[in-house]
């Protein structure tokens, strides 16, 4: 795709297609885990469609995003490390 | 934020594309849904050119419809006339003569050791992050579990050039020669069969046979495949287990309508047991796009007033119906793949619940309350069939919001609603 | 258990497993016998905090003892049970309220509890995310909060090594001078105690309790963000009003991390539904005390009722003209503070000791007695 689009990873600079989720970029990258249980136990996307949550984000400083449902913006913030 | 329709259509999957774009003609209709796009978990997609033709048709009219979609919206709450719904820093009430539930299905998982370490994913779930734009060149991915999901999900992993290891099916041959004989009835769904088929990808298919467990190393996930006695080590990056789909059902249950044997119950006109509410597609039992496309045709009639029965498509419903039955029959989960979850595996995801936390005459009520067990950000969507399918546990009713909301969203939503039912 | 047990105990809600509990360890042959599932009425749907309340005398000397009880027991306890001895601060929203502030102090002092005053500085020291400019505040450190499901099962588990017998799914239809009737038919016993909450009033109609609705929310995992239980002092006058419904300022901190923000309370009838006013104005005012409350997500809404009684205390005693009955039921919001010094009431009565704080002001037989009974 030739409409490339910036986002930041955990402060890294990436450049990602148009209409990518957050989780579709995470793994593409190799990334699998997102965050962790209360336990503290990797964990990463599961269901894809938003109903299990382990694939929670920060996104724009907003916590708890389900990074399955959200969609590429440019200049978006993602922290996995949050 | 209070606004009025005259249709609010929940999920714009097939049944709820069919509703919005059949009710449209002559009522305002919003259509919401929890993706950014429209399509469901089926029509999925990036870029409509990679969908079937039925698919685009639909997506075309519902372009043309007038029916306002509104996607990244979770609907936190159902009551009569009434849906209350948030999306990441907005929320509001719209009120509606008519609400349809086209909620969908979503996948059943098993617990087996290892299922909670990431790079283990749903069949489904890796389907969806697929079409969102996931690279898996060069990826070796193991799909295993159950269910006409695993093939096409395998095809196009290959198809984006991952090395598919294997498919892992729980069914015996003979029940998949069964369920193939019986897609002769169903002449779509045997074109789709055929097409996976025709792509000729080299990865070993495996019938009666499941993955054991699964284990991380600096190498790449360790997957355990057992049939016949044997156990076959297997190296891999991903891999994706789904056992079958379960209708979403909370919104209805919030609702007050009757679910039964975990799916909406409905009239042949898409009637829920409660006035006003209608349901369409696989939350009243999974039966595929196609039966869905009729529900939501006959839901969307049935909200503006044409509720004439004999022209609609009753026997092409039933004999969708009769493709479900033929799924639970011939993807039934064989004892072994129940009997996954060691003492140490977790159950519930979201609480870190292990399997050895359950007393053995518990019940999913029980063990919510005594383990937190279902309590979680997913209010037991994923753990809850889990219990029912490994201990016969009901699942515990459902508490609302059906999706987290902020507190201010609360607020606000309680405000509106208090001020209409006054 | 082949022959007839000493007591039977109706319902394995807290107030009855402690009953259970206290009754098996001074040597009683108990049978608990729960209509669904233990913990699983009024106490499920409560809030798991420990407090000393001082509404009535009574109240503080009940709620004291029982909270003595626990910390006496705290180091048994399992940590599945999370008792946090986090402490309660009680705010005072406006400069107004804090001579009812130091009132509260001086009368906690005055029993020997420890209770600290705090001006705006210390309670924002104390608890940063409460709106700036709130005057102060009763810091009563000795509260705490626990998970109360796990709780009633630790208690049952106790009176089961002490020789008792719970079972569940076995519902008690009516009394008989010599036990119950139950689902599976007569049962015979020395004495039955009814600690069946709410459901009380169906086996003892002279003992009127009144379900008084309520509303829970509990949150994401936030820690740190609240410490102590907080509480709005104006609480007392919300639980007091009998208008058909009121809301208060009342957050837990979880074991967890999440919290759980209260509190209504409504005279509703039997209808358990979701009052979406009610619960509106509930948040609202959480948000008003904590406007950072606004941006937590809410996982899940409930609601509860509490047994109450017309004079706010809980009837602890033999039941009015019914030989061989004994009750433990109406503790209203306050039956997870409360079941340890009631079982150790109930146990003293029961086996004719002295009881450890005064009884009478919970005898049933109040009922019978002219209206200057109430509280003050």
């Amino acid at each position: 795709m030739d409409d490339a689009i910036m986002i930041s990873i955990n402060g890294e600079q990436c450049a990602v297609e148009a209409g990518q989720t957050v989780a579709a970029v995470l793994l593409s990258r190799r990334q699998w885990r997102f965050g962790s249980s209360p336990a503290g136990r990797p964990r990463g996307p599961l269901c894809g469609m938003g109903i299990c949550f382990e694939c929670v984000v920060s996104v724009d400083g907003v916590a708890d995003v389900r990074a399955c449902l959200e969609t590429v913006q440019q200049g978006m913030q993602v922290r996995t490390d949050a | 934020m209070h606004e009025r329709a005259d249709v609010v259509v929940i999920g714009a999957g097939p049944a709820g594309i069919a509703t919005a774009c059949t009710a449209a003609s002559a009522r305002r209709v919003v259509l919401l849904d929890s993706a950014a796009g429209a399509g469901g978990q089926i029509w999925r997609h990036r870029t409509r050119a990679t969908l079937s033709r039925t698919a685009r048709r639909w997506l075309s009219r519902l372009d043309g419809s007038g029916a306002e979609f509104r996607g990244g919206v979770s609907v936190t709450a159902v009551g009569r006339g009434m849906v209350a719904w948030t999306a990441r820093g907005r929320h509001g009430v719209i009120s509606a003569e008519t609400i349809v539930l086209a909620t969908g299905a979503r996948e059943r998982y098993l617990p087996y050791p290892g299922w909670t370490l990431p790079g283990v994913m749903g069949v489904g779930g890796l389907q969806a992050c697929l079409k969102h734009g996931m690279s898996v060149r060069g990826l070796r991915i193991v799909l295993a579990g159950s269910g006409p999901l695993l093939l096409p999900v395998a095809a196009s992993c290959a198809e984006a050039g991952a090395e598919v290891v294997c498919i892992v099916e729980q069914a015996t041959v003979s029940q998949l020669v069964r369920f193939g004989a019986g897609l002769w009835r169903h002449p779509g769904k045997l074109m789709d069969a055929v097409q996976y088929r025709l792509q000729a990808f080299t990865a070993a298919f495996h019938a009666g046979s499941w993955v054991q467990r699964v284990t991380a190393s600096p190498a790449g996930l360790v997957v355990d495949r057992a049939a016949h006695g044997d156990v076959e080590r297997i190296r891999c990056d991903l891999l994706a287990t789904g056992f079958g789909l379960v209708p979403n059902t909370e919104l209805a249950q919030l609702a007050g309508c009757a679910v039964e044997q975990g799916r909406i119950r409905v009239n042949e006109r898409q009637e829920t047991s409660v006035a006003g509410i209608l349901a369409a597609g696989e939350t009243t039992g999974i039966a595929g796009a196609d039966a869905a496309i009729i529900e939501g045709q006959i839901a969307g009639g049935m909200a503006v007033g044409r509720a004439a029965a004999h022209d609609l498509p009753l026997a092409r419903r039933a004999s969708q119906l009769r493709f479900a039955a033929a799924l639970q029959r011939d993807f039934a989960l064989r004892p072994e793949v129940l009997a996954l979850a060691t003492d140490d595996t977790v159950i519930c995801r979201c609480e870190d619940v292990r399997r050895s936390a359950f007393g053995a005459t518990w019940d999913a009520r029980h063990a919510k309350l005594m383990t937190r067990a279902g309590m979680g950000p997913c209010q037991g969507r994923v753990c809850g069939p889990a219990m029912e399918a490994l201990f016969g546990w009901e699942s515990a009713i459902a508490r609302p919001p059906a999706f987290p909301a902020s507190v201010a969203a609360l607020c606000d939503h309680c405000a509106t609603i208090s001020q209409l039912e006054a | 258990m082949t022959r007839a047990p000493d007591l039977i105990i109706v319902g394995a809600g807290v107030v009855g497993a402690a009953c259970a509990m206290y009754a098996a360890e001074a040597g009683l042959d108990v049978l608990v016998l729960e209509r669904a599932l233990p913990a699983g009425g009024v106490t499920a749907a409560g809030m798991g905090h420990i407090v000393a309340m001082d509404d009535s005398p009574a109240q503080l000397a009940l709620t004291a003892f029982s909270r003595s009880l626990l910390a006496n027991l705290a180091t048994e306890l399992p940590p599945a049970v999370e008792y946090e001895r986090c402490g309660t601060i009680w705010v005072a929203a406006a400069a107004g309220e804090l001579d009812a502030a130091r009132a509260k102090c001086e009368l906690y002092h005055g029993h020997g509890l420890h209770a600290e005053l705090l001006d705006t500085r210390s309670l924002a020291s104390a608890e940063p995310h409460l709106r700036p400019g709130l005057a102060g505040g009763v810091l009563v450190p000795d509260d705490g909060v626990l998970y109360q499901p796990v709780f009633t099962r630790w208690l049952l588990d106790r009176a089961r090594q002490a020789g008792a017998v719970v079972r569940s799914g076995v519902a008690v239809h009516s009394l008989s001078r010599h036990g119950v009737l139950s689902s599976t038919g007569p049962m015979a016993g020395g004495a039955t105690l009814v600690a069946a909450g709410t459901d009380t009033s169906e086996l003892l109609p002279v003992l009127p309790i009144i379900p008084r609705k309520g509303h829970l929310a509990v949150t994401s995992r936030v820690p740190g963000i609240v410490r102590h239980q907080l509480v709005e002092l104006g609480y007392l006058r919300s639980a007091h009003a009998m208008t058909r419904s009121s809301v208060a300022f009342n957050v837990q901190p979880r074991h967890t991390g999440q919290l759980l923000i209260g509190s209504s309370r409504e005279l509703a009838g039997p209808d358990r539904s979701v009052n979406h006013e009610v619960l509106g104005q509930m948040l609202a005012r959480a948000v008003s005390f904590m406007p950072v409350m606004a941006n937590i997500e809410v996982l899940r809404v409930w609601t509860g009722m509490r047994p109450a009684t017309a004079d706010g205390l809980p009837f602890i005693g033999r039941a009015p003209d019914r030989d061989g009955v004994w009750v433990a039921s109406g503790h209203e919001g306050l039956g997870i503070t409360t079941a340890l010094g009631t079982g150790a009431m109930i146990a003293a009565l029961l086996t004719g000791a002295e009881p450890p704080i005064d009884a009478v002001p919970f005898s049933p037989d109040r009922i019978a007695e002219p209206a200057e009974a109430s509280h003050g």
